[in-house]
């Protein structure tokens, strides 16, 4: 990741039996959110902190970030700090749970920064299951003033997959496409930023048009369609470094880009006299494989979790559809045959779902399918939306919506939202200024 | 009581509102049209020079030519030939799709108007095709009208 040397260890994990009362299913629709209380962290030994590391006030800071991150999943209802009666530091040593349970919280949050013998920042939070009266998790972790976010981020997802069993995903990154601009003379940059919204960066100027960003596994490099030079092709991004380089030699425009699993190959659209094939290319070797052959647009391509399949975008049968085929281009299925267009078919990093966007009576959805095109169920409608992205556990999926466009400037703003796999808890996510094309990183910390 | 020279006048000034009434609604209706899904008017329409219309529009997701389109891609055939001009076909899509597929079917229009100007004796090495799917809209209003405006494929000078 970038210069932030994270050094990060999990020491003193004291994890107790996990047969805690309290646990979120949170496959069923309709949730009651789990009450949850977070305390104030509070400092160990004040004087040993310098006066710079004071100021950033990590103590409220840190559980601040930790509430925001759990309330925005819809799975946790954070009772307001003003009701706590315990102190931070007792609270993290020996709670009095009838004064948790007093406020009606079911599980607390309490936390201690120390600054060690050898001056490195400590954090250690301790999660309490408060009807049963015991602690469900605790964990240490060393940080640097430049790094409270990530690890604030890092006890989040602890906390969510303790009580969900399932990974969280709040120690992630989305990139997108920044817009700005009339509707006919639209700016388009690319764009990074922590999954809460903070840290945004711009990657590219907005001298040339850029589409479609996605992140390659380790989150460092992005693969993205550029019209560099007015040449629309696939281009390949360091995060780091900034350098960028076109992918493969191909004579004609490349597009809808995605890595696979595995990060080794790169899966695209190449567009030949009209037709668009789907090919991929092995980013060490650069050795192109063509995948399918067909005189219809295949395009949106998307490999399985395991790299075996890909799930592609068709209109072969003579409107857009979405199929499944094997990796190596054998054996194309059709999977949709409800009523409508099918596009953007994107497979879920849990291996068991497809989402897509699906246009129908003019209203556009967004769905989601088991990989042999079943149980298809529709999560959201708008008058336009597309392109949903897979949070890295496979239970939220981010995408974005444009408005309407009046003869004036009003209207035609773009914005991105994001939906539980339920179909509750859609939200819309604050970017600094219209926003499409997002696509979510994996845990950066695995 | 009217005279017969007042009801003469009378009867001439109505008969002149009259016809006028019926020529203004008749530049009225050509003005801004669709026939069926594709637009036939000329708003948005540029022109590489006198009566060569610079742009085909299309019906939703179909590159289809209809023969309105062939006239005037006759037309820039032969000024193309004529001219010795390269030129660029750009290829374009409506809003109503996914951004992706939208790239394809501007690159299948372009395609399509490439193909025929080939066929009327244009060499390939004087056509070159670019997409912008639903990128570069003519029009920016949200209606089925502007929509329509949108899926063109537009001949333009080279540099």
């Amino acid at each position: 990741m970038k210069k932030f040397y994270l050094t990060f260890f999990s020491i003193l994990f004291f994890t107790q039996a996990s047969f805690a009362l309290v646990k979120i299913d949170i496959t069923r629709g309709n949730l009651e959110p789990l009450p949850a209380a977070i305390s104030k962290f509070y400092m160990e030994d004040p004087s040993k902190f310098s006066a710079e590391l004071k100021a950033l006030k990590l103590e409220k800071k840190i559980p601040e970030l930790i509430s925001n991150n759990l309330k925005r999943s819809g799975l946790f209802h954070i009772i307001d700090p003003k009701s706590y009666i315990q102190s931070p530091n007792i609270a993290h040593v020996k709670p009095t749970f009838q004064d948790w349970a007093l406020i009606k919280a079911q599980i607390m949050v309490s936390g201690k920064l120390v600054i060690d013998s050898k001056k490195r920042l400590r954090v250690e939070f301790r999660l309490w299951d408060v009807i049963a009266g015991k602690e469900i998790e605790g964990l240490a972790l060393f940080a640097t003033p430049s790094s409270w976010r990530r690890i604030s981020h890092i006890i989040s997802d602890k906390i969510y997959e303790r009580m969900t069993g399932e990974l969280g995903y709040f120690d992630t990154r989305i990139i997108y496409v920044a817009e700005t601009g009339s509707k006919t003379q639209r700016v388009k940059r690319l764009a990074i930023m922590d999954q809460d919204g903070a840290n945004n960066k711009y990657l590219t100027l907005g001298n040339e048009l850029v589409l479609t960003p996605r992140f390659n596994p380790t989150a460092q490099m992005i693969t993205y369609m550029s019209y560099f030079k007015n040449l629309p092709r696939v281009y390949l991004l360091n995060i780091e470094t900034g350098m960028q380089e076109v992918v493969g030699d191909f004579p004609g425009m490349t597009f809808a880009p995605r890595f696979s699993p595995d990060g080794k190959k790169i899966i695209m659209s190449f567009a030949k006299d009209g037709n668009s094939d789907i090919y991929s290319m092995d980013v060490a070797t650069r050795v192109v494989e063509q995948l399918t052959t067909h005189p219809s647009i295949d395009t949106s391509p998307s490999y399985s979790f395991d790299g075996k399949y890909i799930t592609f975008n068709s209109d072969r049968s003579g409107a857009q559809q979405i199929y499944v085929m094997r990796s190596d281009g054998s054996n194309a299925k059709r999977i949709s045959f409800g009523e409508g267009l099918y596009g953007t078919p994107v497979w879920s990093p849990r291996g068991d779902l497809i989402a897509f966007t699906k246009i129908y009576k003019g209203s556009f959805y967004i769905g989601v399918m088991r990989s042999d095109g079943s149980g298809e169920r529709l999560l959201t409608q708008n008058y336009y939306q597309e392109a949903p992205s897979w949070s890295p556990n496979g239970r939220v999926l981010i995408f974005y919506r444009e408005t309407k466009s009046g003869k004036s400037e009003i209207g035609g703003s773009s914005s991105l939202w994001s939906i539980d796999l339920t179909g509750y808890n859609e939200r819309k996510i604050k970017t600094l200024t219209d926003a499409s094309d997002p696509a979510w990183s994996g845990l950066l910390s695995k | 009581m009217l005279t017969k020279s007042l009801k003469n006048t009378f009867l001439v000034i109505v008969l002149g509102i009259l016809i006028s009434a019926c020529s203004t609604t008749a530049t009225k209706t050509t003005k801004s049209t669709s026939a069926g899904d594709v637009y036939t008017g000329t708003d948005t329409v540029q022109y590489l020079t006198t009566g060569v219309a610079d742009r085909v529009f299309f019906g939703t997701n179909s590159k289809n030519l209809t023969s309105a389109a062939k006239v005037t891609l006759d037309k820039q055939a032969a000024y193309i030939k004529s001219s010795k001009i390269s030129v660029v076909i750009e290829g374009h899509a409506d809003e109503r799709g996914t951004r992706e597929y939208n790239l394809a079917l501007g690159e299948r229009r372009a395609n399509v108007v490439r193909d025929y100007l080939m066929s009327k004796g244009i060499a390939k090495s004087s056509i070159k095709v670019i997409s912008y799917g639903k990128e570069r809209p003519a029009s920016k209003e949200s209606s089925a009208l502007a929509w329509s405006q949108n899926r063109r494929s537009v001949t333009v000078k080279s540099k």
